[in-house]
């Protein structure tokens, strides 16, 4: 372990965005990402935890360097990837896979789950031989728990449990090192979301995966992160290991994401009564000054409103951009 | 007598394979005041139920039994007799709040219509009650938001605004299906407290539909789990929390990740695709997945009661 194959720093993404007419054009700028830093292990997950519009999509296309960042680099294994000739970035892309929120709508309905899942083999080694090809997409479908003897078939024939473990059968075809998951399981039921989340946990010890897993909540990256990064527009708000993130939370924005994940325990839920947060997230292309949280933050003091909180290492390790992180005591009481 | 009462419920859909039956003999009841869960996975036809009461199904659609509301049944009304109980008595908050709204219509008109009908009343009366529903449910500055179009207002705003629609008429029976499944968590919790505290206020009866049971434990008095088109438990929510005794009903709360357990436990899923209502398999439609299945479960399962009486749709424990 402790291979780092993923260093992020002081990425920023940032659109330009014009608004109104021809002679009174003004641009704006939407910073959807905006200073995020982490590195990644080989073999390690970060889950990347935030509500819409916080920016998580954009990181992790940014991740695969399918936007330009604005600022800050991304190295895979020591390279910065926005450095790369666009031949040299294909090649590495073989490494950088990534799985897809909708999984019906990621798949072309009119390929065959064969053709789909074998499409990067053809990509990457055009002059492959087709039993070898064969052989791999019926190798990866045993893998991700489909049959074999269902290459033929279309997307429509399958439920959308199946159709995302196809997608996880495409990413993994070509042995990546790295896969980005971009809300894998948040268009499926419970009882599916249960099983792709234990396959990929188990996928990722037999193949040493690095896996970046993005979720809206907090609750479906708890099985399966080592560490959590908790975003909100467009800036990471904590970063802390999956133990004391889900005991201790540093922020309070942190906090208030894990008092509002509802317990499927009716006494237990009845009894909360704690205040849930007010409001909307601001819109990205006017964040407000100082933290950008302070508006909605029950801790804000003066300080929140004036200065931007420096993303800092706390003593025990975990990383955190609050003022006031040392005084406030957010520790969450549990039952079970 | 029960607010609404739907007896043996069957909706089917005529497709080129012949009939798919998409619900099959639902029989339930809601009180007014009370709110009841239906829950299951896609598919299960939790939406199809409520949408054959409202007399909403697609074209292709019938609906035989009976819907029994405040005495008269809503499944042999007309068109017109429908519209006096719809939007008036009986509201529904729609799944996805972007193609629900008109996207054509400012929100304001898409929220008066219904009042205007029903209430008779003038547009500038309509109007104020309409901006009064939307501060109640916390949008902030109402008298601007009731001006703008759909796509102007956040997924959260607009779902507010369908919550606030649903609540305008003060309805004695409100439909909500799946209201907080496409929102953020934050916003989430903010709208379920707003339809428990409005529930309080008019003695609303609820029937939510959620495929997250973390929402329907802190919401709901009893809960329905549905799978395959039939009911296969009832009870209150303890009963199904606490005491589920269908293996499908167990298999769905131990598959829900959970914060508030310390224990590191991993999560249990149910194994297997919920079946194609094509080909439904003989006998309990859960058996395939089940992990208790056994001989007796190839034939139809009897409705059995508990000790606390309340019903499951299951062989285990049954003398065949």
């Amino acid at each position: 372990m402790n291979d780092r194959v993923l260093r992020v720093q002081d990425l920023a993404v940032h659109f330009k965005l014009r608004e109104g007419g021809l002679l009174r054009a003004k641009t704006h700028t939407l910073k959807a990402v905006d200073g995020v830093s982490f590195d990644l292990d080989a073999g390690e997950t970060l889950g990347v935890v935030g509500e819409s519009g916080s920016g998580k999509s954009t990181l992790a296309r940014a991740l695969l360097a399918l936007v330009k960042p604005s600022r800050g680099r991304v190295l895979w294994l020591g390279e910065d990837l926005n450095k790369l000739d666009d031949e040299t970035l294909r090649k590495k892309r073989q490494d950088l896979q990534i799985i897809f929120q909708d999984p019906l709508a990621a798949l072309n309905p009119r390929m065959t789950v064969r053709d789909i899942i074998a499409e990067p083999l053809w990509t990457f080694f055009p002059v492959i031989a087709r039993v070898q090809v064969d052989e791999r997409v019926r190798g990866v479908m045993k893998m991700v728990g489909l049959l074999p003897n269902q290459v033929n078939r279309y997307p429509h024939e399958f439920s959308a449990g199946q159709c995302q473990r196809i997608g996880i059968a495409r990413a993994l075809v070509l042995n990546p090192k790295l896969v980005i998951c971009d809300e894998p399981v948040s268009a499926l039921d419970v009882s599916i979301q249960a099983q792709i989340i234990n396959l990929l946990k188990i996928l990722q010890k037999k193949l040493n995966l690095s896996l970046v897993f993005i979720a809206h909540d907090l609750s479906v990256v708890k099985h399966i992160s080592d560490r959590v990064m908790v975003m909100y527009l467009g800036r990471a708000m904590e970063l802390s290991l999956r133990s004391n993130l889900y005991t201790k939370p540093l922020h309070p924005y942190t906090n208030a994401l894990i008092k509002a994940v509802p317990v499927p325990d009716p006494r237990v839920a009845r009894a909360a009564s704690e205040s849930v947060l007010t409001g909307d997230i601001p819109a990205p292309l006017n964040p407000p000054p100082g933290c950008v949280f302070h508006p909605r933050c029950p801790h804000s003091i003066k300080r929140c409103e004036l200065e931007v909180p420096a993303m800092r290492r706390m003593e025990h390790g975990d990383w955190v951009a609050c003022h006031r992180a040392e005084e406030l005591d957010l520790t969450i009481v549990k039952s079970g | 007598m029960s607010l609404l009462e739907v007896k043996d419920l069957d909706v089917g859909f005529d497709t080129p394979e012949g009939e798919v039956l998409a619900v099959n003999h639902m029989n339930f009841s809601v009180e007014a005041g009370e709110t009841l869960a239906l829950v299951g996975e896609s598919g299960s036809g939790k939406t199809q139920t409520v949408m054959a009461i409202l007399g909403l199904l697609a074209e292709n659609g019938h609906a035989r039994g009976q819907a029994i509301f405040k005495g008269k049944d809503l499944l042999q009304m007309s068109r017109a007799e429908l519209n006096l109980h719809r939007g008036s008595e009986i509201a529904m908050i729609f799944q996805d709040p972007m193609t629900s709204l008109n996207p054509y219509l400012r929100i304001e008109k898409q929220m008066i219509e219904v009042v205007m009908h029903h209430q008779g009343l003038k547009k500038a009366a309509a109007r104020a009650q309409a901006v009064e529903v939307l501060r109640a449910v916390r949008i902030p500055d109402p008298e601007r938001i009731i001006r703008q179009y759909p796509h102007e207002l956040s997924g959260g705003m607009r779902q507010k605004v369908m919550v606030a629609m649903g609540l305008l008429s003060e309805p004695e029976l409100l439909i909500a299906d799946e209201p907080t499944a496409a929102l953020d968590v934050t916003v989430q919790a903010q709208i379920t407290r707003l339809m428990s505290d409005l529930q309080k206020k008019a003695n609303t009866a609820i029937i939510l539909i959620s495929h997250d049971l973390g929402i329907v434990a802190g919401l709901c008095d009893r809960v329905l789990v549905m799978y395959a088109g039939e009911a296969v438990e009832c009870g209150t929510v303890e009963q199904i929390y606490y005491d589920p005794k269908h293996p499908y009903t167990q298999g769905l709360l131990k598959s829900v990740p959970r914060l508030d357990q310390l224990i590191e436990r991993d999560l249990e899923a149910i194994p297997g695709n919920p079946p194609n209502p094509l080909t439904l398999p003989e006998g309990c439609k859960f058996r395939d997945r089940c992990p208790q299945a056994f001989d007796a479960c190839t034939s139809t399962p009897p409705m059995q009661v508990g000790a606390d009486r309340h019903p499951f749709r299951c062989w285990l424990g049954a003398s065949k």
